[in-house]
């Protein structure tokens, strides 16, 4: 490892609960406290708390920031309500995917934006490169945030019950500011899980607080396994894997936050293209009939001929809650039909796999 | 503490060989399930396929990853663990009772060049 791992602020407490930690987007994360598949099953029919603070913030204020926002981010944030959080994508000119994110909105012309661990400093570079001409101040303020994930179906107690947090009514993709000791935090219902539950910014004193009340309360612990089990299963993507500088949000099917009724933003023209004329390859769901694994990397060839590579795996498991081998793969368009037979190149053998849809597990928010 | 059991020939890639007569037990160790994690999948081969000391003849898949399952003895599968295809959590309860496959051994020497109980466990440092 040529570069110094970071830590968040919670490291030491991972390491004392014996997680198995490995290096995640430049920090050391961990990947399990127990095992993946108890872990998943918490999320899915109790609860479980994750430390994400290793996502990035960059807060944008000044008199173009919602003009600016809306240049660089595909998603329409134009005259939104405070509190309101919008999923969309930076794209390149070309239509690539710089990077996914979250925008909250904290006021007039005051944005906080989300961004992918792996990507924070190529994400900082590429905002402050787009900001010539705009009356914006771009701060980013990743050093003073931690950040949990408390997701599933009693999150909503944990957050009341345990954390003392009021903030039961909040509204699917809404936050609040809630003062906790003379501190601001945000509390998001937001996540990554395909559960009910919410996300958490605040300074790191607190966030290790609220850490030790759950962990005492009984909250399993979550590692970055599951929480790449749980998003997968219910089709959400994840940057480097279904999006990339190569992989537009319409090749991964996510057009839904890609409003091309707006004046403009960056790699618009590319995108409108692309939908107009057709993309040359699509994310698929795959489902196996065995239960071999298709894993990301592995290639997927036609039906009739191992030699015919017509795709990638981007994603692939054993899905916990489904039982099943799935996997989300990027095909040639001429095999992005639902029903497709493909195969899946897994080791020495080819197995028989067919297009299902990318959501195998369904969501369970509440809106 | 993993469970090591004497009288077995350990390799250096963690599986175990459970020798009676000319035939040998293969499967993984209990340090490796405890390793690899859940176990959803064992890649297995079919009755008389021809298995090297060394080489790889199958894989055992947990929720994380695919693991190489290398032999640690020359001879002919004479029989797979079918159990496996419909729990392949087995593994993971009890990798001994659990082997993977049964070979028919083409050269009893190789066990040699294999760890005993003691050195195994010197092997995985406990």
């Amino acid at each position: 490892m040529s570069e110094q791992l970071k830590l968040t602020c919670l490291h030491d407490k991972h390491v004392a609960l014996g997680a198995l930690m490995s290096p995640f987007g430049g920090f050391d994360m961990p990947i399990q406290y127990a095992d993946i598949v108890t872990e998943h099953n918490a999320v899915r029919n109790h609860c479980g708390v994750f430390d994400v603070s290793h996502m990035g913030e960059v807060r944008v204020t000044g008199a173009d920031a919602e003009r600016f926002v809306n240049h660089i981010f595909t998603n329409d944030i134009a005259d939104a309500p405070e509190g309101k959080i919008f999923y969309g994508m930076m794209l390149y000119p070309n239509g690539g995917t710089v990077d996914d994110l979250l925008v909250y909105k904290m006021g007039h012309n005051d944005f906080f934006l989300v961004i992918n661990a792996a990507n924070i400093q190529k994400d900082v570079d590429w905002i402050n490169g787009q900001a010539t001409g705009y009356n914006v101040v771009i701060d980013h303020q990743s050093d003073r945030y931690g950040q949990l994930a408390l997701q599933g179906p009693e999150a909503e107690a944990r957050l009341v019950d345990t954390l003392g947090l009021q903030c039961a009514d909040l509204a699917f993709y809404t936050f609040s500011i809630v003062n906790v000791n003379g501190e601001d935090v945000i509390v998001s219902r937001t996540g990554y899980t395909g559960e009910d539950g919410f996300e958490i910014y605040a300074g790191h004193d607190t966030i290790r607080a609220m850490w030790d009340s759950l962990i005492a309360a009984g909250v399993q612990p979550c590692g970055l396994g599951c929480r790449d089990t749980l998003r997968f299963e219910v089709g959400l993507p994840l940057y480097g894997d279904e999006l990339s500088q190569d992989i537009s949000p319409i090749m991964a099917g996510l057009g839904l936050f890609v409003k091309l009724d707006k004046e403009e933003f960056i790699g618009k023209e590319a995108v409108a293209r692309q939908k107009a004329e057709g993309v040359a390859r699509k994310l698929v769901g795959l489902e196996l009939a065995d239960k071999a694994i298709p894993r990301h990397g592995y290639e997927v060839v036609a039906a009739d001929d191992d030699n015919h590579v017509v795709g990638i795996v981007t994603t692939g498991y054993h899905g916990i809650s489904v039982d099943k081998s799935i996997a989300m793969a990027l095909v040639d368009s001429q095999y992005a039909a639902l029903d497709t037979p493909l195969r899946v190149h897994i080791r020495k053998k080819f197995f028989p796999a067919t297009v299902v849809k990318k959501k195998f597990f369904k969501k369970s928010y509440k809106k | 503490m993993s469970k090591i059991i004497d009288g077995l020939f350990y390799s250096e890639s963690h599986e175990y060989v459970k020798i009676e007569g000319e035939f040998g037990y293969v499967g993984i160790t209990d340090y490796a399930q405890h390793e690899l994690g859940n176990v959803v999948y064992v890649d297995m081969p079919e009755v008389d396929d021809e298995v090297e000391a060394g080489q790889e003849f199958g894989a055992v898949e947990s929720v994380k990853a695919a693991s190489d399952l290398n032999s640690p003895v020359s001879g002919t599968v004479v029989e797979v663990n079918e159990a496996l295809d419909d729990e392949p959590g087995l593994v993971n309860k009890d990798p001994y009772a659990n082997w993977i496959i049964k070979v028919q051994l083409s050269d009893a020497s190789e066990l040699d060049s294999l760890m005993n109980a003691e050195a195994y466990k010197n092997f995985i440092g406990e």
